[in-house]
């Protein structure tokens, strides 16, 4: 380990690391523009530079190795003076108009300018003009402002795969360019935002829509895919304004995909700020009193057998606790949060839970795909898959439509039949599973939602015996949740109880006039029309497909706009923070359903959020510690691997990426990306 | 005062095109004599014999070849092969030396080649030729054509059981392509832009594989140091800079060209002796640039007792570099000149680092300036700054190249840069 001094402060680091980081464990700060800890070193800003006592240039730190016996010298007038110069290079063609940049205020420019910019320019040619660049409907260009950092080009080559953006020209003619006009084809395009350390790329939607200092932060976790990526939303007026990802070495280190980042201008429109009840084939808006009575009456009538509730895609563990304890309290049997009728093992947590951890992708040294698509189903997850192929040639082979993943793909067709040859070891992929010292083998929801779901999960299962998948410190049995209600739900246990009809079962029932009266949680992944002549209490935020043949409409709170727990497809469980209230009327999920319970004459055993989280504790301790990764689940046997599979093909899950639930369906920004993406 | 250099001493007989390039002419002046026996002299002596020599990289930063060589591994691994790779892409203004090897000497380069292949343990090497180098690029693929069936080259190159191969690469016209990790990389297909080093080329190069890149003319002297032996070269220039030299004369001299001459010859023999003298006299030299265009400018009164080595140069404040020797008399607008010169690094900055993107089209508009007679006195302080601020601050050498010859003229003509200001008008913004 070599150990040299920074600033006279002897300090022993790792062999290879670069005496940037070196200075940055001796908590010396050192400036930088194009260096990122999460890319490729590019060293051309020249910011970071310092001397090294006895050699006569200065060094760009963050690609010179620490040698034993280095003197670094990190404030030395010398190093101050070659920051200075960079400095003013940097400003001579940058335009110095911060007050009308949306960059204003989180700008590293802006910030490392009052250290070491002059007060006084003394450039007085003419400044450089960069024509913009069509970067989509997510990315804002101002070119001009561009310093040539190429943090974003390395970004997509790198941890997005997708190698649009480069460099044309030459020398002070040089630009950053994309190869297609139109839109990134990429689902992690508007993480260049965040890169850009200038204002060249901004965010689009945001445009001037605020400065930082007016925003209030508030950190949360992402739902709008399973993978639970940890976000920042920033709101102003009760408005939520942008998300931007925050670091969660775990889940999704420093990004979030697009639809994450930018479906929130969908939670403005289309919104249901106050109950309402259907009349004379029209909605008339009542008060809650009236709109919870309708709904007490109509369910005081109908017979427990006759009643179904179901949970969507979106609502936290404390609003489905709700409802399936009243519904429960009731009698009720027909409780489901599989939406989609995903077979799981029933009880079985490793049936349901992607087991091997998301960071156990970097650990993982052969992965078989399973009717999923990464890259649509959780983006993030899939960067991880990119860049352990990137690193370690992690082999991936998938049954599955072909789709660009990133990464190369070992095609073992559409159709599920081949998994009987896997989990018979007949096929050379289960070879290359076996021989793995961490095989993973991920199953998408979508191919468990099918009718021979249980078969695939059997089957999944039959090949995970055979090729040993769960070692002493590895399960590699994992199934890549799409919804960040699911893994929730079926933690707490909200399937049919004996007697019960699942999601499925329930719109059979629906349609043939078997139900009396049904309750939506947030459930629009269905087909609405079955609910045609039922009694149907859709609560939600939007007025999105569940609430088409409605009776009642409840309106509840975002996940923006409520305390909510949720378990990504890891069984971790994280907290959402309301940023502010719900609008108008509108309220928090389990507070609707506390209400409804006294209504009903039968309270629920909780009346606020504590309690409420105190009864899911009691039921499933494990959900209670927040933001930790759950026991290891034994893989307890599950699936009927020996069923008739389906004839049909596997098919692609996420057609639209910009648009798969309430949120995003609403966003004019995703449907701007779906319909850019369509025509390039 | 040094020897001036014996005919039978020269290296190259046919630099100025009298002779047959073609291989029976070369064979005819003792290029590719049992080059078998050299190559079976093995890869350390032919290390040794070139380090002994004292030979340093013609290519512009004299850095010692046989050094330069020890630093490929000892080894080659099998899964990654050792690359030579000649930089043919000569684009330093003033320098045509390179392309008269090119030219009417292939055989010395390409024997070169082989023999320094072994040299570093590679079986492959690459010539880089300037993308403007059209008929250059014809005859050496001629001769290339000609050793290969001859078995001079390939499998089993000259009966010696080595085998060797030679790809011709042409690059697309930018300086910058010259320095040699931006060689690399444009060999590799990528833009040309110079690779942060360390690493060096000779632990990750070409693919990522240990590669040595040398200078053409350092490869062409190869084969006729190993026949005369170290001693011999090491004999001819003074300790430190031995060996001949080719100079390019270009300028206000009678005669311009390429000469071959011994290491340390005083510049004004080498200008009155072998390129017809300055026009109108030694009396009216106002400046020579002594290396290649990036080299400072030095003034007449240091040209008197010059030396035109590596560390004549350097005691003098310049540098050898590529020995292009631009000779300007006093008819010359030194100011003008210069700024060409920053121009050019301007045009050829590859864009990808900060001081030389953003530094070298300020120095050229400000250069501008002062050539139209209109710059203000603050500008003066602004170029000094400017140019340290550009030297040695970048990735590559480019950039210290586009500050060198700025500070040469303000070293030794800032009463000239002066006199545009006070003579100039004050632009609007002062």
């Amino acid at each position: 380990m070599p150990t040299l001094s920074i600033d006279g402060t002897e300090i022993e680091v790792a062999e290879g690391t670069t005496v940037l980081r070196a200075c940055e464990q001796a908590g010396v700060e050192i400036p930088r523009f194009c260096f990122h800890e999460r890319l490729s070193i590019a060293g051309n800003c020249r910011m970071c530079l310092v001397e090294q006592v006895g050699v006569p240039k200065p060094l760009a730190s963050c690609a010179m190795p620490v040698t034993d016996g280095m003197q670094i010298l990190t404030r030395s007038e010398r190093v101050q003076a070659a920051r200075e110069g960079v400095m003013e290079f940097l400003l001579v063609n940058h335009p110095l108009d911060c007050p009308i940049c949306d960059q204003g205020g989180e700008c590293d420019l802006q910030d490392q300018a009052l250290y070491y910019g002059r007060v006084r320019s003394r450039y007085r040619e003419a400044k450089r003009a960069v024509t913009d660049k069509d970067f989509g409907p997510l990315v804002k260009t101002v070119m001009t402002r561009c310093i040539h950092c190429t943090r974003c080009v390395r970004f997509m080559d790198e941890v997005a795969g997708v190698p649009e953006l480069g460099t044309m020209g030459r020398g002070e003619d040089m630009e950053i360019v994309a190869a297609l006009d139109g839109c990134l084809h990429s689902e992690l395009s508007g993480n260049v935002v965040d890169l850009c350390p200038v204002g060249a790329l901004t965010s689009k939607p945001y445009a001037f829509a605020a400065r930082p200092w007016e925003l209030s932060h508030t950190e949360s976790v992402d739902v709008l895919d399973a993978a639970g990526s940890a976000i920042r939303i920033d709101s102003r007026d009760g408005r939520v304004l942008r998300v931007l990802p925050r670091v969660n070495e775990e889940i999704n280190e420093e990004w979030i995909g697009d639809r994450s980042r930018y479906a929130v201008d969908g939670l403005v429109v289309r919104r249901l700020d106050r109950p309402w009840l259907r009349e004379d084939g029209g909605f008339r808006p009542v008060t809650w009193e009236a709109a919870l009575a309708a709904v007490a009456t109509a369910l005081q009538a109908a017979a427990p057998e006759r009643t179904a509730a179901l949970m969507g895609d979106l609502p936290g563990l404390e609003g489905m606790t709700a409802l399936a304890d009243l519904m429960r309290a009731r009698g009720v049997a027909s409780v489901d949060c599989r939406q989609d009728g995903g077979a799981y093992g029933p009880g079985v947590p490793a049936s349901w839970r992607f087991n091997a951890g998301i960071a156990g992708i970097d650990r993982a040294d052969a992965v078989l795909l399973i009717g999923t698509n990464p890259r649509r189903e959780a983006p993030v997850i899939n960067a991880r898959f990119r860049r352990r192929w990137r690193t370690a040639g992690l082999p991936v082979a998938r049954v599955g439509p072909v789709t660009d993943l990133t990464y190369p793909v070992t095609e073992l067709g559409a159709a599920a039949q081949v998994l009987v040859e896997l989990a018979e070891g007949s096929h050379p992929f289960a070879d290359v599973l076996e021989r793995a010292r961490h095989p993973l083998i991920v199953v998408g929801s979508g191919a468990l939602a099918r009718p021979d779901g249980g078969v695939v999960l059997g089957l999944a299962r039959r090949l995970a015996d055979a090729v040993g998948v769960a070692g002493a410190d590895w399960n590699g049995f994992s199934v890549l949740q799409r919804s960040a209600a699911r893994a929730g739900g079926l933690e707490l246990g909200i399937v049919p109880a004996d007697g019960g009809l699942d999601a499925g079962g329930m719109l059979a029932a629906a349609r043939a006039g078997g139900l009396d009266f049904a309750y939506l949680l947030g459930a629009d992944e269905i087909d609405p029309d079955a609910f045609r002549d039922t009694f149907t209490v859709y609560q939600g935020h939007h007025a999105d497909r569940g609430a088409r043949y409605a009776d009642v409409l409840l309106p509840g709170a975002a996940y923006t706009e409520q305390a909510a727990t949720y378990v990504n497809t890891e069984g971790r469980p994280q907290q959402a923070r309301p940023a502010h209230p719900p609008p108008g009327d509108a309220r928090p999920d389990w507070k609707i359903l506390v209400a409804l319970a006294r209504e009903l004459g039968s309270p629920l055993p909780y009346e606020s959020l504590d309690g409420l989280r105190s009864r899911i504790e009691a039921a499933v301790p494990h959900l209670a510690h927040i933001d930790q990764l759950p026991p290891v689940a034994p893989l307890a046997p599950f699936g009927d691997p020996d069923g008739v599979l389906d004839a049909a093909p596997f098919e692609e899950m996420v057609p639209d990426y910009y648009r798969t639930c309430p949120i995003s369906r609403a966003s004019a920004t995703m449907a701007a990306c779906a319909r850019a993406v369509a025509d390039a | 005062m040094t020897e001036p250099v014996r005919d039978a001493d020269r290296v190259f007989h046919n630099l100025d095109g009298s002779g047959d390039g073609g291989l029976a002419g070369a064979r005819r002046r003792g290029d590719w004599d049992d080059t078998r026996a050299l190559i079976l002299r093995g890869r350390d002596a032919i290390q040794g014999t070139v380090r002994e020599s004292g030979l340093r990289g013609r290519g512009g930063a004299g850095f010692s070849t046989g050094l330069k060589w020890s630093f490929m591994p000892k080894e080659p691994a099998p899964e990654r092969p050792h690359y030579l790779i000649v930089n043919a892409d000569e684009s330093e203004p003033g320098t045509c030396k390179d392309r008269e090897i090119l030219r009417h000497e292939p055989h010395k380069l390409i024997e070169g080649t082989l023999l320094a292949g072994v040299g570093i343990g590679a079986h492959t090497a690459y010539i880089y030729v300037r993308g403007e180098f059209e008929a250059e690029r014809r005859c050496l693929e001629a001769a290339l054509t000609d050793c290969y069936a001859d078995g001079l080259l390939g499998p089993d190159a000259c009966g010696s059981g080595y085998d060797f191969e030679v790809h011709v690469h042409r690059g697309a016209g930018a300086y910058i392509c010259g320095e040699e990790t931006g060689l690399i990389e444009s060999l590799e297909g990528k833009k040309g832009f110079p690779r942060l080093k360390p690493p060096f080329p000779a632990s990750a190069g070409l693919w990522g594989c240990p590669t040595t890149v040398n200078n053409v003319e350092t490869i062409a002297v190869v084969p006729t140091i190993l026949r005369r032996g170290a001693p011999w070269f090491g004999g001819i220039g003074r300790a430190q800079n031995t060996g001949t030299k080719l100079f390019c004369v270009s300028g206000h001299v009678e005669r311009p060209g390429t000469v071959e001459a011994a290491m340390g010859i005083p510049l004004r023999e080498l200008i009155e002796q072998h390129a017809g003298g300055v026009r109108g006299g030694w009396d009216n030299l106002l400046a020579v640039i002594p290396g290649g265009s990036s080299t400072k400018v030095l003034p007449a009164a240091a040209c008197e007792d010059l030396r035109m080595d590596f560390d004549g140069l350097r005691e003098a404040g310049s540098a050898l570099g590529t020995a292009g020797v631009i000779v300007m008399d006093r008819s010359t607008d030194i100011v003008a000149a210069i700024a060409r010169l920053s121009h050019f690094y301007w045009h050829e900055s590859c864009g990808q680092c900060t001081p030389c993107r953003e530094g070298t089209g300020w120095v050229s508009r400000i250069m501008d300036r002062f050539v139209a007679g209109a710059a203000a006195p603050s500008d003066l302080d602004t170029l000094e700054a400017i140019c340290g601020q550009i030297e040695g601050h970048t990735i590559c050498a480019l950039g210290d190249a586009a500050a060198w010859p700025v500070q040469g003229l303000l070293a030794h003509f800032r009463d000239e840069l002066e006199r545009r200001v006070a003579g100039g008008r004050r632009p609007l913004a002062a």
